[in-house]
């Protein structure tokens, strides 16, 4: 009997060496003249255990973990892929405490399989939503996404439902999706976790989406440092094509949907929205004035649906199963799950989607391990590098957009950093004002130049030189920077910085 | 036969010329055929595209990918951002570039490596990470920096 093998084929894992371990496990088998069948999955999302290697059994699939290049031989000694007993051996996959305490509705397919295989991709419900939707009027796609209480998963938390409305509403020739995978936040992953394991699911909800608000164009906005997700996504479309779920008939139903990937060129500032329509129409990604919203002007000037990956894809499982299946996940206004990315200095780290509700200090200590080195945690950033450092004291507060707002911090894209206790947050506050005067797309003051003067303000501070004084100038700066910038980019990058002074002052002070 | 520089620019613009907002795939390609985007193609570029030279000297300058100068044969991009530093990537920056002799956005002596920053992979699970070519490289320790680079020297 051939043996099922699967070796994710995932960025993390690949960059962990999974290629080289597939390429020893083949090798390996064919010495001992054993029938395997290699499968390149995507990642099911615990990095903390890439390469995590899989076998197929009557009791369900098999973990090994982390299976490093170099430890094949000593698998395939102790039995491997038949029943065997060696410490990189993890049990029934599903079992694992990890994976079986998550509550996965966007995630629930990924890495389960081959992720271009589009029959893999059906049998485990994909193209439910669309068969769903395709019954349905515009307007009664949009109603149910609404009634789901999905909120954008960029990191506004805008109501979808709302916004694909407008869309709807709008009159125009020409309408389009635009899918922002400019995942530009450090500590986040999810988006490309999704587009490299599950790339249909994200095909479908934007086929969804045109079809609730009747665009027939979609784009997917993909940053440049994303080359394995580029690959995925460009031949999942084509095969999305060859199938008929994409093109000028989508499944028979005489509606139209075309779908491109276009590349980001490794500027950060085109993650907001309005940048990323300037440079999808091939210019500099500078932001926009709003109004005129997206939704009304938005690429070419024409009505726009901009939605995050997540968002997208969250909108099959809310059409494939219902609205009130998905509204029954979550707290308070927070609705569905939330999918958190455990990264930095973190022992178990990866995706964890769970409803919204759970402690931060839950995900990080139960699910997180701790720090990967074994030293106190000081520290966390959660929301990107425009999201605030947060103190132990704040750890306990629960992962809700709302709760998030009320201590001054944000959920953003669900990124959480962690570090060590050897973190210096004068350095974190000096990198969030330079990150900042870097990626500045330049159109507002407070904005390009704010961030300058802030890297200068808090070399002085950290100097020694009129500390107090300065600290008062770094105050009234990042006032201004929030109160006078165009975009988030200059009007969140002060909460890193003023978390930082607020939570650990000691650090600016350190002579 | 080999095509003139002209002929090769022109064959990419034609695959561009008519889809929207396609200055930037037009660049993207420009620049892995040639390694960079040459400074004499931009009047070809915009003129095909209908654009002024400023315009497209605007977009080129405006994204950190695009280069108008050679790089060397290989780039190594350490990342910078957040959840890197929390793993020790500022360390490892300051070994790279003492290693390598050079700083960010420099290229080495015998012309094959340029150390460039990028902020943020999505392997922040697994960091420190870098990028040479298309792999991704996580964990990245200055020893393992160091057997990357041998392993370059190797294939090359």
């Amino acid at each position: 009997m051939t043996a099922r093998i699967f070796v994710p084929f995932d960025t993390t894992a690949r960059a962990l060496g999974a290629d080289d371990v597939a390429k020893e496990i083949r090798a390996a088998a064919l010495h001992r003249g054993l029938d395997v069948e290699i499968v390149r999955n995507g990642s099911r999302g615990a990095f903390w255990l890439e390469p995590l290697v899989e076998v197929e059994t009557a009791s369900g699939r098999i973990a090994f973990g982390p299976v490093m290049p170099g430890d094949a031989e000593a698998l395939f000694e102790a039995g491997f892929p038949g029943p065997c007993d060696h410490e990189l051996s993890l049990g029934v996959t599903s079992e694992i405490p990890w994976f079986s305490r998550q509550q996965r509705l966007t995630f629930e397919r990924a890495g389960l399989a081959d992720p271009l295989s589009l029959d893999d991709y059906r049998q485990m419900g994909g193209y439910e939503g669309l068969d769903a939707a395709l019954q349905m009027t515009g307007q009664q796609i949009v109603d149910a996404v609404k009634e789901s209480g999905l909120r954008g998963r960029g990191g506004a938390a805008f109501p979808t439902g709302i916004k694909w409305q407008t869309v709807l509403d709008t009159d125009g020739d020409q309408k389009y999706i635009a899918c922002n995978a400019d995942e530009g936040d450090s500590g986040t992953f999810a988006d490309r976790l999704l587009m490299e394991a599950d790339p249909y699911q994200l095909i479908e909800g934007m086929t969804i989406s045109g079809l609730a608000v009747g665009a027939t164009q979609g784009y997917i906005y993909l940053r440049s440092e994303y080359p394995q997700a580029l690959k995925i996504l460009n031949e999942a479309i084509s095969k999305a094509e060859k199938a008929g779920l994409l093109g000028d008939d989508v499944a028979g139903s005489g509606m139209a949907f075309h779908l491109e990937v276009r590349l980001g060129a490794g500027a950060y500032i085109c993650g907001e929205e309005t940048s990323m329509l300037d440079s999808l129409e091939g210019k500099r990604g500078m932001v926009r004035f709003k109004p005129p919203l997206p939704a009304i002007k938005g690429l070419f000037q024409k009505p726009t649906v901009v939605n995050n990956v997540l968002t997208l894809a969250a909108v099959t499982t809310i059409l494939a199963k219902g609205a009130e299946y998905y509204k029954d996940f979550g707290s308070g206004r927070s609705r569905g799950t939330l999918t958190v990315q455990l990264a930095g200095n973190i022992k178990r780290g990866g995706m964890v989607e769970l409803a919204f509700g759970h402690s931060l200090r839950e995900l990080v200590e139960d699910f997180g391990g701790g720090t990967f080195n074994g030293r106190p945690i000081r520290a966390i950033q959660c929301g990107g590098p425009l999201g605030t450092y947060l103190s132990e004291k704040q750890w306990d507060t629960a992962l809700d957009y709302e709760a998030f707002a009320e201590i001054e911090g944000m959920l953003g894209h669900g990124g959480v950093v962690v570090f060590d206790d050897t973190v210096n947050l004068a350095e974190q506050a000096r990198f969030a004002m330079e990150f900042c005067a870097i990626e500045s797309c330049g159109k507002c003051t407070p904005c390009r130049v704010g961030s300058v003067r802030g890297v200068e303000l808090i070399d002085r501070i950290t100097s020694g030189e009129q500390v107090d004084d300065n600290m008062l100038v770094l105050e009234d700066l990042c006032e201004t920077m929030v109160e006078g910038s165009l975009c988030a980019m200059g009007g969140l990058t002060p909460y890193p910085v003023r978390s930082a002074v607020r939570e650990f002052p000691e650090d600016f002070r350190s002579e | 036969m080999a095509l003139s520089f002209e002929e090769q620019l022109n064959a990419i613009i034609n695959r561009f010329r008519d889809v929207p907002g396609g200055l930037m795939p037009l660049l993207h390609a420009v620049q892995d055929e040639f390694g960079h985007v040459p400074p004499e193609s931009v009047a070809v570029m915009a003129k095909a595209l209908n654009l002024s030279r400023a315009e497209v000297h605007g977009v080129i300058s405006f994204y950190h990918d695009f280069r108008t100068s050679p790089r060397g044969q290989i780039t190594v991009q350490l990342c910078r951002a957040e959840a890197c530093q929390a793993m020790g990537s500022r360390q490892l920056e300051v070994y790279a570039k003492q290693r390598l002799e050079i700083d960010f956005g420099e290229t080495t002596g015998d012309g094959k490596y340029t150390l460039e920053p990028v902020y943020c992979l999505g392997n922040c699970a697994c960091a420190p990470s870098v990028r040479i070519g298309d792999d991704i490289y996580a964990r990245v320790s200055a020893d393992r920096f160091d057997q990357l680079l041998a392993k370059q020297d190797g294939s090359s």
